[in-house]
């Protein structure tokens, strides 16, 4: 089981660093999801993949009596999927204002901070 | 389960954070009434930085304390663990965000306060202090992504367009290096099984196969290299941090990278020593090439602020000279840099604010001249501050450089010691070359002082020279009286190099699982 989920993982980070490595902002973003589920999914598998049973203990049980799921990795993923949902919002609405006000979604073009052609400083005194 | 309540000086642990959080949200809920937001921000960093110093009292005395959340023994709750490495630099950073603190009040307008310029500075306060202070890598990454977040609401605060360009490029490039923390953090998790950092420093140790660890080392070293803007991923750097105002640009500056060269000593350095030690040529080259890439980029820059942004990238080299070579002298000389940096950075960046207020004008040295004649009292503290970055004496940027080179003269690779040199010169002709240009030079036509445009403003005590004053002050106490900070750099590196005191402050005898 942990074989195939590492197959998927790799598939999932495979296509998220090629969206990444496009110019286009909605490109990147939709890779910077890709790459958050990715990493939950790695999470959840370095928790091992057991069948196993919800991790309760019964009534009158200190410890519980069988193997059970382990459950950080999963309060793990709910806190990464908390931020990384968050900041698909931010992002989303940056990259939209990005567009509304550079004119462009390419990154090649935003030379607005970093302009180009820009005097060379002073060479001497 | 822990039935007792820890004593009372146990809670300094997590006070700075609980402030920060407290006195942000109610920030927050008066965010429109603009008129209260000074008393409230500046007692609040005040007491900030109370409560820091004593943290760093009862750290120094009584060696690392730990606090461990909900009940839980550590491993299994969230623990927050303060050596003095963490204590020593949430002081110096709490002092940096007071200082910005005051010269934000006048730097950042009413529409900006409005936008919450103070709730995101505490939130940042937050995300910094947590960083410094938790003893939990999990917890880590979730106080990165807090102080992320507050850094890109400062970054964005009065969205004009060199801004959303410069915060896009900030944000995307920040957020693939903290999810790359996520990635080392869940390899970590699945090797350990545990993501308490005493816990692991002990089993790290005890580890036979250490093929994992070096993929782990790896990844580290590229995560937090990426938030540290070293070579060759410190392209967003440059980027962004010229765009916000100046005061963000001063925070950023002071404190956000110097996060990521302390999450840098506590994983690679504390938890995987042997793997530094295989790493140690990569992180040395890396050191030398940022050191080179920041001083090359501060020669061919002509805007201070972006000037400054090359500054902070060639500390960085300085300070990754001291990871590579670690022992005993270069952990000091990095602890005592950051500190220095923190100081130096957030004192430059407010100073370039003041000029810019004062004359009115976009900060290029081309267009400012004759500072010095207008503005005396600035500009004896601006050269102060620009011999301290560059590491000359009397200031706080000699003796960091002289344990550095001095340790990595005895590591036997003299060579990184001369880069720090070289990268000190370099340092030293591109801010004096601002010194000559932007403030010695009389003004362009001479005996008739320029006609002042109507934006400026002349600096006020309280909000613009008290923090100035009290930034250079702190520079000039660490270069004229280092024994305190030398040796409290010391006592912090010989910490991380043998957290034997830090594993025994979480599991004391006998409780280790």
């Amino acid at each position: 089981m942990e074989a195939l989920m590492a197959v998927v993982i790799g598939i999932f980070f495979a296509v998220s660093v090629y969206l990444m490595l496009s110019k286009h902002i909605i490109r990147i973003l939709l890779g910077v999801t890709i790459l958050g589920n990715a990493v939950n999914l790695l999470i959840f598998t370095a928790g091992r993949i057991v069948h196993a049973v919800p991790p309760i203990i019964g009534e009158g049980n200190d410890v519980p009596n069988r193997i059970t799921a382990n459950p950080l990795p999963q309060a793990l993923i709910l806190t990464a999927i908390v931020i990384s949902f968050s900041f698909f919002a931010f992002l989303l609405v940056l990259a939209f204002r990005a567009y509304q006000e550079l004119g462009t979604d390419d990154t090649d073009e935003m030379r607005i901070a970093e302009p180009e052609n820009e005097p060379v400083p002073p060479l001497g005194y | 389960m822990i039935m007792h309540a820890p004593p009372l000086a146990d809670w300094l642990v997590i006070a700075p954070i609980v402030l920060c959080i407290v006195v942000g949200a109610g920030l927050l809920c008066v965010r429109k009434t603009v008129a209260v937001h000074a008393a409230i921000a500046i007692a609040g960093l005040v007491l900030l930085v109370v409560l820091d110093a004593a943290l760093l009292w009862h750290v120094a005395n009584d060696g690392p304390v730990t606090m461990t959340m909900g009940r839980w023994l550590p491993p299994f709750g969230i623990s927050f663990t303060v050596d003095l490495l963490g204590a020593v630099l949430a002081l110096v950073s709490g002092i940096a965000a007071l200082a910005a603190g005051l010269f934000g009040l006048v730097d950042v307008d009413d529409s900006g306060k409005r936008y919450g310029f103070f709730p995101f500075l505490f939130l940042l306060m937050a995300g910094v202090s947590g960083s410094f202070l938790t003893g939990d890598i999990f917890n880590l990454y979730v106080w990165f992504e807090v102080l992320l977040i507050a850094s890109f609401g400062l970054l964005v605060l009065g969205s004009e367009q060199g801004q959303i360009d410069g915060a896009t490029k900030y944000a995307f490039l920040n957020l693939v290096a903290t999810t790359l923390f996520l990635i080392a953090t869940a390899y970590l998790y699945a090797i350990f099984g545990t993501l308490n950092v005493a816990d692991i420093a002990e089993k790290a140790r005890a580890m036979d196969d250490t093929a994992p660890l070096a993929t782990l080392g790896t990844l580290y070293l590229l995560a937090f290299g990426m938030k540290a803007a070293a070579f060759p991923v410190n392209f967003w750097l440059p980027a962004s941090y010229h765009t916000p105002r100046i005061v963000a640009s001063a925070l950023f500056a002071g404190m956000l990278t110097k996060v990521g060269v302390y999450a840098l000593v506590r994983t690679l350095v504390m938890l995987f020593p042997s793997e530094r030690a295989e790493l140690a040529p990569v992180i040395a080259v890396v050191a030398v090439l940022t050191m080179a890439v920041g001083a090359m980029g501060a020669l061919a820059q002509s805007d201070i602020r972006r000037l400054l942004g090359y500054v902070v990238i060639s500390g960085i080299g300085i300070m990754l000279v001291g990871v590579a070579v670690a022992g005993e002298g270069g952990i000091a000389g990095t602890v005592f840099y950051m500190a220095h940096s923190i100081v130096v950075m957030t004192a430059l960046y407010v100073a370039a604010g003041m000029a810019a207020r004062a004359v009115g004008a976009p900060l290029s040295i081309t267009d400012l001249a004759g500072l010095y004649r207008s503005h005396p009292m600035l500009s004896a503290l601006s050269l102060m501050l620009f011999l301290s970055v560059a590491g000359l004496p009397p200031f706080s940027g000699l003796w960091p450089k002289i344990m550095l080179v001095r340790s990595a003269i005895d590591a036997g690779s003299s060579w990184l010691g001369a880069a720090i040199l070289v990268n000190g010169l370099l340092t030293t002709i591109a801010v004096g070359r601002v010194w000559v240009l932007a403030y010695w030079q009389p003004a362009p036509t001479p005996g008739m002082r320029r006609e002042k445009p109507a934006l400026a403003i002349e600096p006020g005590f309280w909000t613009e020279y008290l923090p100035l004053i009290i930034l250079t002050g702190l520079s000039v106490v660490f270069g004229l009286f280092p024994e305190a900070m030398v040796s409290a750099s010391q006592q912090a590196a010989v910490g991380i190099l043998d957290p034997a005191s830090y594993i025994h402050s979480v599991f004391p005898a006998g409780a280790v699982p």
